[in-house]
């Protein structure tokens, strides 16, 4: 992996004591992390743990309860108008379509935050595009209306949309939703590629032996407010995944990888 | 849907232009005295017969320009409608503004007021509608476009109700009057221009935010990750939007369907950048509303048809034709 020796670098996040509640639930404890450039995240727990909000807040998107979040060594707050969305990218879980685009139309709106409040998107943001729709597989989809596409297809689209944006922090929820095996395995390699770039990815997942495969560090919300945030190596434990998940894990090893399996 | 270009936007917005030109060409032109083009030239220098200066002046030119103001301020009050509740069926009047400046105009009918005063308070109504559906709707400080959709159509049925009571109670000398406002009517329209300063002043308002609406028009979640000030935004857009639909709902009453057919015409055929769709649904909108206009004074004169009517009459085949050409 060519990213490791860009791991003395700043890192691109830091999460110091975060803790958050929605109303009178606590979705996790105070905890700490930083992503240094070249790493990857998994973020993973049952249903309704609180991933997605952890991932928002994360991406600055509502306020910590407890604690603080830096992205780029410096706070939300401090980053001037919309500047800091050419440094970090949410790819959302839902890609909600009211109207009719094309593929190129949307893929393209990742540039808005490189764009003057005047500017119209030029050739290089052209080629910008089609090189991420290319990149995801959608060569040949510019001019098709995302509302016709399927799920895998859409959701190709909107990674196209974040890899316009540039970021060098990659907030991911669920990226691997409606996406078949090829572009589950496909996806996951294009951003461990970006991470090896000097990028930084954070990904909600829900497959464990996917995480346990691109992870470098895994945080495990458990539900009831506990978080576990380690190294894949330490966190991806039978006992505790199958603590967390609320049901029987079994570690198996094929001699190369080690494999959860339920019971 | 091409790609995104300014020349292309410029073009459609051009030809655009002078359709709206020749629609105003003909709102004066047009008429139970029809009047030559080479005449209405010289009557809007000021020369020419008395009589013809007199009528292109002081009748046609107003209602022509109130007809595209009007139209104008709907299209472009709708546009951005769709964009705020990512609702492709939301019109300028599905937040109840039409509602409350007709509670407004019917009030002061009722009490026998001037006709400046009825306008007066068709604005007033207008506008506590709206703040009535904003407060209403932020409530809790959330502002979901659901809870605000929602709050909007409830206004505008009280609303409803309010007006049905009163015709009902009204003394028959007055209701002709009243139906004739509800129905939407450009022939009182005499002092049309702050409505058409309002709609270049409003465009020129949007226009900085169009390419921020194209990220909002696609869901609010990315359009924050994107750096979209969406609060802000959301707001500037509601009172906007709002204002234009009050200014045009004093000046012509509730004319029907521009608001909600116009911008999906563009959409259609244009696709739905912002920074095109505005200014060419204000100017479309207006081209319609000024050639719907003539035409309701002109086919069966000497009466009068409401414009509402012949919107809609225009409207729907225009608008069916541009669906069926693109299949899903």
């Amino acid at each position: 992996m060519g990213g490791w020796g860009l791991v003395k670098r700043a890192p691109l996040l830091e999460a110091e004591g975060l803790a958050i509640r929605i109303g009178e639930r606590w979705l996790c404890c105070e905890f700490s992390l930083s992503l240094r450039p070249g790493e990857c995240l998994a973020l993973l727990g049952p249903n309704g743990a609180g991933k997605t909000t952890l991932l928002h807040t994360l991406a600055g998107l509502r306020a910590p309860s407890v604690g603080s979040v830096r992205v780029g060594g410096k706070p939300y707050a401090d980053w001037p108008g919309s500047s800091v969305a050419c440094f970090r990218g949410l790819l959302a879980q839902q890609q909600p379509d009211h109207f009719a685009a094309s593929v190129l139309e949307t893929a393209l709106v990742g540039r808005h935050p490189h764009l003057g409040r005047w500017d119209w998107e030029g050739a290089e943001d052209l080629r910008i595009t089609r090189e991420a729709l290319a990149a995801v597989g959608l060569e040949g989809f510019e001019a098709r209306d995302v509302l016709t596409l399927s799920g895998g297809e859409r959701q190709r689209v909107a990674i196209a949309a974040l890899l316009v944006q540039q970021p060098r922090l990659y907030l991911l929820d669920e990226p691997l939703n409606h996406l078949d095996l090829h572009y589950q395995i496909a996806v996951l390699d294009l951003f461990r590629s970006e991470a090896a770039d000097g990028r930084g990815v954070v990904m909600v997942m829900h497959d464990i032996n996917l995480a346990a495969r691109y992870a470098d560090h895994v945080i495990l919300l458990d539900g009831r407010g506990g978080v576990a945030a380690g190294t894949a190596d330490e966190i991806l434990q039978a006992e505790r995944l199958s603590h967390a998940f609320g049901h029987p894990l079994r570690a198996v090893t094929d001699g190369e990888r080690t494999l959860f399996i339920p019971d | 849907m091409s790609p995104p270009g300014s020349r292309r936007a410029l073009l459609s917005l051009v030809g655009l232009a002078l359709a709206g030109a020749l629609c105003l060409l003909w709102a004066l032109a047009a008429g139970e005295i029809a009047v030559p083009l080479g005449d209405v030239f010289d009557a809007l220098a000021g020369g020419g017969d008395g009589m013809q200066v007199a009528i292109i002046r002081e009748l046609r030119l107003p209602r022509a320009i109130a007809a595209f103001a009007c139209g104008g301020l709907l299209a472009l009050a709708g546009a951005l409608m769709q964009v705020l509740l990512r609702n492709p069926l939301a019109d300028p009047y599905v937040l109840g503004i039409s509602g409350g400046a007709a509670v407004g105009a019917l009030a002061a009918m009722t009490l026998g007021l001037v006709s400046w005063m009825v306008d007066g308070a068709a604005f007033v109504g207008a506008l506590s509608a709206m703040a009535l559906v904003f407060g209403l709707s932020r409530g809790d400080g959330a502002w979901t476009q659901t809870r605000l959709l929602l709050t909007g159509v409830i206004v505008a049925a009280g609303c409803g109700a309010v007006v049905s009571m009163m015709l009902a109670l009204a003394p028959d000398t007055r209701v002709q009057s009243m139906l004739f406002w509800l129905m939407g009517d450009a022939s009182g329209a005499s002092r049309p221009w702050p409505a058409l300063a309002l709609l270049a002043l409003g465009l020129l308002v949007a226009m900085p935010f169009s390419r921020e609406l194209n990220v909002l028009a696609r869901g609010e979640l990315g359009a924050r990750a994107l750096g979209v000030p969406v609060e802000r935004l959301r707001l500037l857009v509601y009172v906007l939007a709002s204002l234009l639909t009050a200014v045009s709902v004093t000046q012509v009453g509730s004319v029907g369907f521009v608001g909600l057919v116009v911008p999906h015409l563009i959409r259609l055929a244009l696709g739905n950048d912002q920074r095109l769709l505005l200014p060419a649904a204000t100017l479309a909108g207006g081209a319609l509303l000024t050639a719907a206009d003539t035409a309701a004074r002109t086919v069966i004169a000497p009466m009068q048809l409401p414009v509402g009517v012949l919107t809609a009459l225009i409207g729907v085949p225009v608008f069916l034709f541009l669906l069926a050409r693109h299949p899903r």
